[in-house]
């Protein structure tokens, strides 16, 4: 059934676009990524603009993270103290990120920035995770299946002021360093018109030292606020937002991430790390041979503007 | 200037007073949310006073084009081993849609001089001026937005695809594509004679989208903030629906 989409104008099939929600969906539902990383580049394919896909991207994600994190709440897996801190730096961040996008745009090469952003923190964060993980995986099969009670001692992070304690983590930590990740990772998330999960969940774990099983809940959480955020400032300034193309979207995506949230609790987190890990080296990978090989059209076309 | 083109018409081939009777299959194209492309059909009469010339041929040309909006064309070179954006070329105005039939061979029926009068066929339908001076070849540039139009059916160059019957009735039918931008749609019929345009008319077809799609397109325009809202409180409702129906379903 085709449907005609009234702000990207152009016409696709829905189902298509129920099944991409669907699938995303629920590998959003078990990682705590938004999916935007995979949702994004895969609306370019199928023919809708650009700008409208990551406007329209970012309010998908507020669905899928909603309904994520109503599953995760129940378990009682969010750190709702770190989230609110999170959020107060991804809040600031996405600003930011919005001000760095247009200024990129004025210099025209927009679209060659955010790719190799893309491939940049996807390799980098993807590599780490697939090496630690495996080594993890290794070492708890060497234990017999326990694992290892690991306490790294992260002295410059204890001496910084502003302590807090953030009970579901277990942590007692400065606000600087989750306040500087929210920053960090909001920026990040507008320019490459994502959530951030993917930056967001590693960063959680390897910085500041949460338990994996929070981390997904609250990386959903803070994404909500975020991808709000940035729906409202494209719908507001760029006019780009498609609430049709949504709609579809996001009924596949919200079925799909209750499927995966509990698909994810079934799974043990050394193996769920390995996985988002894997996943995130192909996505790189493929944005890499796209630079790398010569494109078959080698002519782009732009609406103009910025002149 | 209309009357000046009639009376050139009427120098040029003083014996063939002719003139377009026009018809349209619709002149109006709605846009919904089931929209999947459109074909319109084109027909009409040529109406006389005299008979009908003996030692020409008769042609009829019908072009269909959207909105005019510039472009920028970009070309991607290799540098530091990856494929970038380098050259870009403003092309100044380009139509969203455009198809041109002939009753025979464009390049045949019609002269150089008409065509660049008249700006019939594709190339000339664009306006393009001021390259960079970076830019040697912008001629490629026009070409490469030809051609990445024409692949996806914007661009329709339709040869011996109008029908002429007795040098008095002709029709033709153009297919648009379900990616169309609204606006007026101009509609133009030429009539020719020995590579001369002899008649011009031109009407309009009116694409817009109508029910939801304009409703939403308005506010979205109109009331952004409302929009942009109404948009988070659709996914936060889907959201939370979808956890509700699973929790029921568990229970």
């Amino acid at each position: 059934m085709m449907i005609y989409l009234p702000i990207a104008e152009v016409s696709v099939n829905a189902f298509l676009l129920l099944g991409l929600g669907g699938i995303v969906g629920v590998l959003s539902g078990m990682f705590g990524v938004g999916g935007g990383f995979l949702m994004t580049p895969l609306l370019f394919f199928i023919g809708i603009p650009p700008a409208v896909a990551v406007a329209t991207e970012a309010n998908q994600i507020v669905a899928s993270s909603f309904s994520g994190v109503l599953a995760h709440l129940k378990r009682k897996t969010v750190d709702l103290k770190m989230g609110t801190v999170l959020l107060t730096g991804g809040l600031v961040g996405a600003g930011l990120g919005v001000i760095v996008f247009n200024y990129l745009k004025g210099l025209g090469q927009v679209d060659l920035l955010v790719k190799l952003c893309y491939v940049v923190f996807l390799g980098i964060i993807g590599g780490l995770m697939f090496v630690e993980s495996l080594r993890a995986l290794r070492r708890s099969r060497a234990a017999g299946g326990a694992p290892l009670p690991r306490r790294r001692s992260r002295g410059w992070i204890h001496a910084l002021p502003f302590k807090m304690r953030f009970r579901t983590s277990g942590l007692y930590i400065s606000v600087i360093p989750p306040l500087v990740v929210g920053v960090l990772v909001g920026i990040l998330a507008a320019i490459m018109g994502v959530g951030g999960g993917f930056i967001m969940v590693p960063a959680m774990i390897y910085l500041l030292g949460m338990p994996t099983k929070v981390v997904v809940g609250t990386s959903l959480f803070q994404i909500i606020f975020v991808t709000a955020f940035t729906t409202l400032l494209h719908a507001t300034t760029n006019f780009t937002v498609d609430i049709v193309l949504a709609v579809l979207l996001l009924v596949g995506g919200v079925i799909g991430a209750q499927i995966g949230a509990r698909i994810g609790t079934k799974l043990k987190a050394e193996q769920l790390r390995i996985l988002l890990a894997i996943m995130v080296l192909a996505v790189c990978g493929k944005l890499a041979l796209d630079l790398l090989i010569q494109p078959g059209e080698l002519y782009s076309l732009g609406a103009s503007g910025g002149h | 200037m209309r009357v000046l083109l009639l009376m050139l018409a009427l120098l040029s081939a003083p014996a063939a007073a002719e003139e377009v009777v026009l018809g349209l299959s619709r002149d109006e194209v709605a846009i919904t949310t089931r929209f999947d492309g459109s074909e319109i059909l084109i027909f009409g009469a040529i109406k006389r006073e005299e008979p009908i010339p003996a030692d020409s041929e008769l042609d009829v040309i019908i072009t269909l084009a959207g909105p005019s909006q510039p472009i920028t064309v970009r070309r991607k070179a290799r540098r530091f081993g990856i494929w970038i954006n380098t050259d870009a070329v403003e092309v100044d105005a380009a139509p969203s849609f455009y198809a041109v039939a002939a009753s025979g061979v464009l390049t045949e029926v019609l002269k150089e001089v008409e065509d660049l009068r008249y700006r019939v066929s594709i190339n000339r339908a664009i306006r393009s001026v001021g390259a960079p001076e970076t830019v040697t070849d912008s001629e490629t540039f026009t070409e490469a937005l030809i051609r990445i139009r024409r692949d996806s059916g914007l661009y329709q160059r339709l040869d011996d695809h109008v029908v002429v019957d007795q040098q008095t009735l002709f029709r033709t039918s153009v297919t648009m594509p379900a990616n169309l931008t609204e606006g007026a749609y101009a509609t133009r019929i030429f009539l020719v004679r020995d590579g001369v345009v002899v008649s011009e008319k031109s009407t309009k077809i009116d694409v817009r989208k109508v029910g939801l799609e304009r409703w939403l397109f308005t506010l979205s325009r109109q009331q952004p903030l409302i929009y942009g809202l109404l948009s988070i409180a659709i996914a936060i409702a889907a959201g939370w629906g979808a956890s509700a129906v699973f929790r029921y379903i568990r229970a």
